[in-house]
């Protein structure tokens, strides 16, 4: 059969392509919730107008955004069995728990209450009102602690049996399934970049208004807003990814080792980091790179001295292990997609802190690049959450559950390459245009700005009531 | 009981959940072009489900998400085997649930225009292609040992689950028309009930053949009053209709397609995907289900979340009780 039908190669492009796809609109969704929470608190009690304002503002852009983070998250669930039939037979008893337990009690409480919120201005007292967008908030971050241990159970395969009579993993104990090393520290780590996520976006709507010199009541408290909650959540992603590495080293050695492109066990000095390297296109020989040293020992062991296990030593252990056959992911993209994601991540901590400063007590910078590396806040966090997820999915590889299934394995045998070609183009196209939409509709709502506070009725005295009508 | 007996009727009420609820707000987008006069009109017809379509369709993703957990095999054959008819199930939930929050991010009317056909149209085909799907599970499919579907796309295309697909389009266009009926004022309220009554008629020929079918074929006594029951409430609903009982009308509704579903379900019992080629490969609920163990776990989430799930949406429902009228939208667009 022609390679390009390879029902193997096209599910997986599919499921990256919907995946990634998907998670550019759920930390938008989380951050945003959370964010337009908050200014809706500080307008309850505050009763200040510029709160109101932002809450609006920002509660506009999540809605757009919000929409299509639940249409292609239907897409997600129904992949499993649509591609990956044979996975879902062998996981099923121990993956769908978390899902459907995701479903039940986050799902519902997130969807019903946004629906409350956007319509229920006038509906419901002050203080109802603003619980509704406080549960919103409960239920996007539970759905991601479901999901992330459902993911750690591919990283890391606990709490489970193998029956062979079945040919499946049965679940043994939930308890220890939902408290994975993996998803204790992937957790706090995926959700702390969602809130940076959401500091870009303010952070590039408040400077590209400031820079125009409109809106500056509003706008210059997002603006701190903004950059406080980028420091404090890149301090809490970075601390948590720290958490997480260790626990990686332990379950997955080899995705520590592939996110280093590094070949040979060592230890002490010589497990340096390197922050560039130029080398062969398959990562092989190295010829040119600037290292730290020590550093990789201490990302993996938190000593000095600690040893770190080379690709070579791994594949050789799996190869006993496992049979024969090829352990390592694809080297190129684990060790950029790494690279990308912390240096993406500590140049945005880099420019909130500097953006404090440049902005302490009143003061406003003039040069006009400060402000564009503001505006592009946005972009780069969104891209720098999208490199950590191919990291993490991509030094999974070969395997779809670490040490019991390979991905190769995982696919529908049923399901025709040209029946998933079809399918793929599909979603490329229909995803291509919504982006499209999307893209202008964020932006054309971005640049529109705050609307003005209501004003009290001057006969009545009344404040008239936000009315949602769509 | 055994616990997968349990959960197989559990599942069960979900899709039923399900299709209620996102039923008549297919039934809602279906009805664009018949009710929507003038963009205003069309506006209340959106805004009747407006606060609510989401969290109908959050419905599907906790029964699929159950079925995966509690039956493994029947979600992996069925999602695999029923691929191509997914697709164009998913492709038209995306595009009309963010029509639904697109539309009204432009005044230009042409933008609007996209937006409605695209509502219409993707309300029409989950509502046609969602009958298909369960008939087909009802009638049997080619599987082979491993439970894999064998057939193809067209194989699924056959009399009786296209009888099944336009069965489930008719009742969630007369569902949600009756819906518009209960939920709007003013002349477009009148016009709906007018609306229903015609399409019930048609709704009620259709619905009958296919339960009559679906008992005769592969029914027992405890399918047929199912069935029965399901036609008495169709019949009842249509009744109620003409006389004006918008709520009594939309509850039997509701009742209608909770009953059809039921009579599905009862035909598959104790088979969860029967093999038309040979028995032997049939996916039962002993078969597909997972372990105890997981089937214990869910059950006490589901024990201790379903009263609250049913209480928060209850109580939604009753805070978005108003009826949208033409007022309201042309109030809000000052």
């Amino acid at each position: 059969m022609n390679e390009w039908l390879d029902p193997l190669l096209l599910s997986r492009w599919q499921f990256g392509l919907t995946t990634v796809y998907h998670f550019l609109f759920v930390p938008l969704t989380i951050g945003l919730a959370l964010t337009v929470a908050i200014f809706q608190t500080a307008w309850v009690r505050t009763d200040k107008a510029k709160w109101l304002q932002l809450t609006h503002f920002f509660g506009k852009l999540f809605l757009i955004n919000f929409a299509m983070g639940v249409v292609t998250g239907i897409v997600q669930e129904f992949q499993f069995g649509m591609n990956w039939s044979t996975y879902s037979r062998f996981v099923g008893d121990v993956f769908g728990a978390p899902l459907a337990f995701e479903g039940i009690t986050a799902f519902f409480l997130e969807a019903t209450f946004i629906g409350l919120w956007i319509f229920g201005w006038d509906k419901l007292p002050k203080g109802l009102h603003l619980a509704t967008i406080w549960l919103t908030v409960v239920g996007s971050i539970a759905s991601a602690y479901f999901i992330l241990a459902a993911n750690a159970f591919m990283q890391n395969p606990i709490a489970f049996r193998i029956n062979e009579e079945r040919g499946r993993a049965e679940l043994t104990d939930i308890g220890t399934l939902l408290t994975n090393p993996i998803s204790l520290a992937s957790f706090p780590h995926t959700i702390f970049a969602c809130f940076m996520v959401s500091a870009g976006l303010i952070i590039s709507v408040a400077a590209f208004h400031l820079y125009r010199k409109q809106h500056v009541d509003t706008m210059r408290p997002a603006l701190k807003f903004g950059l406080w909650m980028m420091v404090i959540s890149g301090a809490l992603t970075t601390l948590f990814g720290d958490s997480l590495s260790l626990a990686m080293v332990k379950a997955q050695p080899m995705k520590m080792a592939a996110a280093e492109a590094m070949y040979h066990t060592a230890s002490g000095a010589n497990a340096s980091f390197s922050l560039f390297t130029l080398g062969t296109p398959d990562g092989v020989s190295e010829l040119f790179s600037v290292r730290i040293p020590y550093l990789l020992s201490f990302l993996s062991t938190h000593t000095l001295d600690g040893t770190v296990e080379g690709i070579n030593n791994l594949q050789d252990q799996y190869t006993t292990l496992y049979g024969p056959g090829d352990y390592t992911p694809m080297i190129w993209v684990t060790y950029w997609a790494f690279r990308w994601m912390i240096g993406l991540g500590i140049a945005h901590i880099l420019v909130a802190v500097v953006g404090l400063w440049l902005t302490r007590k009143g003061r406003s910078p003039k040069a006009t690049w400060i402000w564009k590396v503001a505006i592009w806040s946005f972009p780069f966090s969104l891209a720098a959450m999208s490199v950590g997820w191919i990291f993490t999915e991509m030094g999974r590889q070969p395997w779809l559950v670490f040490g019991l299934l390979k991905t190769q394995d995982g696919v529908s045998p049923n399901v025709t390459g040209l029946t998933i070609l079809i399918s793929l183009i599909a979603f490329t196209l229909v995803y291509g245009v919504l982006a499209v939409v999307e893209f202008r509709l964020i932006t054309r709502a971005v640049r529109k700005g705050p609307e003005d506070a209501p004003v009290p009725d001057p006969e009545t005295g009344v404040t008239p009531q936000r009315v949602t009508v769509y | 009981m055994e616990l997968n007996i349990l959960w197989f009727w559990i599942i069960a009420v979900m899709f039923i959940g399900y299709f209620i609820l996102d039923g008549f707000d297919f039934g809602v987008g279906m009805s664009l072009p018949f009710l929507g006069k003038d963009d205003t009109d069309r506006r209340v017809l959106i805004n009747s489900i407006g606060p609510v379509w989401d969290l109908n369709e959050t419905w599907v993703i906790v029964a699929g998400a159950s079925l995966f957990a509690a039956f493994p095999e029947w979600y992996a054959t069925m999602f695999s085997g029923f691929y191509l008819a997914l697709l164009v199930i998913l492709l038209a939930l995306i595009v009309r649930g963010v029509s639904f929050e697109y539309r009204h991010q432009r005044p230009e009317s042409e933008w609007k225009k996209w937006f409605d056909g695209m509502i219409v149209v993707g309300s029409a085909i989950p509502a046609l292609l969602w009958g298909v799907a369960f008939a087909n599970v009802v009638q049997g499919v080619q599987l082979d040992a491993g439970h894999n579907y064998t057939g193809t796309f067209f194989d699924l295309l056959n009399p009786y689950a296209l009888l099944g697909g336009v069965t489930t389009l008719l009742l969630f266009f007369t569902h949600g028309v009756v819906f518009v009926s209960l939920k709007t004022d003013g002349d477009i309220r009148v016009r709906a009930r007018k609306l229903a009554t015609q399409a019930g008629l048609v709704t009620i020929v259709v619905a009958a053949s296919f339960l009559l079918w679906t008992v005769l074929a592969f029914g027992s006594l405890f399918t047929a009053v199912f069935a029965a029951a399901a036609a008495v409430a169709l019949i009842g609903s249509f009744l109620l209709n003409l006389r004006g009982s918008e709520g009594w009308a939309f509850t039997l509704m509701a009742a209608t397609i909770g009953l059809a579903v039921l009579t599905l379900f009862a035909s598959l019992f104790p088979d969860v995907m029967p093999a038309s080629n040979d028995a032997a490969n049939s996916l039962t609920i002993d078969n597909a289900s997972s372990t105890p163990y997981t089937l214990q776990v869910m059950t006490w989430t589901a024990v201790i979340a379903a009263p609250v799930i049913f209480l928060y949406q209850g109580w939604t429902y009753w805070v978005l009780r108003k009826r949208v009228s033409r007022s309201n939208i042309e109030a809000a667009a000052l």
